[in-house]
């Protein structure tokens, strides 16, 4: 193992550029503790998002040698290429400022998406027991563990072509809600991820399966969704 | 910045190769009909045409349109197939199966014509 690490960073908004620092090589060292050490012992001016650093929260997301990973759960030694490492704010997202890139189109998307549950009962109501054996709760299950990372909204081509696009991670969290026998919003859900920019623009790359960190399949949730909005078009309860 | 990585995927060259072969199509549809138009115009023409068409280049050209038309069809049915029935895995392995198979159509398209 070399002792030093070559780090080229991303440092300032859309128009910055990448900044090579020398960065002491450890083992079991994350990608996240390579991004710290420049902060904390070369440039305190660096900006860089985090919090739980285990793999819980999904904030530090980032491109590590072009492709969309959680710091925290990425060791240099699997994807450092000849000791050197480049990192760069998420894909498809506009920088704030270096290592942090802004969210709110991620998240205003998921508004757009209908992702809030919608409550058939109220809290004066019996808790209604759910059976997980059930198709809809398995389907909903599969999807279910998202933490919002971003990994898969940055690794997939049809948000950079259409930025109109819901994303595969909103339609992974509306498949959940469709399949929620307890969810009261599904009729304006279904209109809400088939029109326009929604799940029939999804191109069935797959990027979102294959680089989501907690391993769900995004592209299997767009899929039934296109399917269930085909049957309710069929059926007449979806309008052109 | 380095290429992203999910432009390096065998899901990716594929979806590349099924719009690619697409626009391919379309371009070729209008001088088909163009030379189907021919027929209107009278016999001796389409058949000047035709014997033309009997060149080797052009032969070449003919089997790569075969196989542009067969990696589109079978790239669109694995499509249709993964968003409109039960999902399965290995979407990598099937789609390079499926492009291996149009040039398999291809290049027996090639070797019947001549």
């Amino acid at each position: 193992m070399a002792d030093t690490l070559q780090v080229s960073l991303w440092r300032g908004g859309s128009d910055g550029r990448y900044v090579d620092y020398a960065v002491p090589a450890r083992e079991s060292q994350t990608v996240l503790d390579v991004v710290t050490y420049v902060q904390r012992h070369l440039d305190a001016t660096l900006s860089y998002r985090f919090a739980c650093r285990v793999g819980m929260c999904g904030s530090c997301a980032m491109q590590v040698n072009g492709r969309a990973r959680w710091t925290c759960r990425t060791h240099v030694s699997k994807v450092a290429e000849g000791g050197k490492l480049t990192v760069a704010p998420l894909e498809n997202m506009p920088v704030i400022k270096d290592l942090a890139a802004d969210m709110r189109e991620f998240f205003g998307k998921w508004q757009r998406a209908k992702g809030r549950f919608a409550p058939s009962k109220t809290r004066n109501d019996p808790v209604e027991p759910i059976d997980p054996a059930t198709p809809q709760r398995r389907a909903a299950d599969a999807a279910i563990e998202c933490i919002n990372c971003g990994v898969c909204y940055a690794s997939c081509d049809t948000v950079k072509w259409d930025k109109d696009y819901l994303g595969p991670a909103q339609l992974n969290r509306a498949w959940t809600l469709v399949n929620d026998v307890r969810d009261a919003g599904n009729r304006e859900r279904l209109v809400a991820v088939s029109e326009g920019s929604g799940c029939h623009s999804c191109h069935s790359h797959q990027s979102c399966q294959e680089f989501c960190p907690v391993g769900l399949n995004p592209t299997r949730s767009i899929a039934g969704l296109k399917r269930k909005s085909l049957a309710a078009y069929l059926k007449g309860e979806l309008k052109p | 910045m380095s290429m992203l990585a999910n432009r390096t995927r065998p899901l990716w060259f594929a979806a590349m190769i099924h719009r690619l072969s697409g626009l391919g199509l379309a371009i070729f549809l209008p001088f088909h009909f163009l030379v189907l138009g021919l027929a209107i115009r009278g016999e001796a023409q389409l058949d000047t045409f035709l014997r033309w068409t009997d060149q080797p280049l052009v032969k070449f050209s003919e089997s790569a349109l075969v196989g542009l038309l067969a990696v589109h069809m079978l790239g669109g049915l694995r499509l249709l197939a993964l968003e409109n029935m039960s999902w399965r895995g290995g979407q990598a392995v099937r789609a390079l199966g499926l492009i291996a198979i149009a040039a398999l159509v291809a290049v027996y398209f090639l070797v019947r014509v001549f």
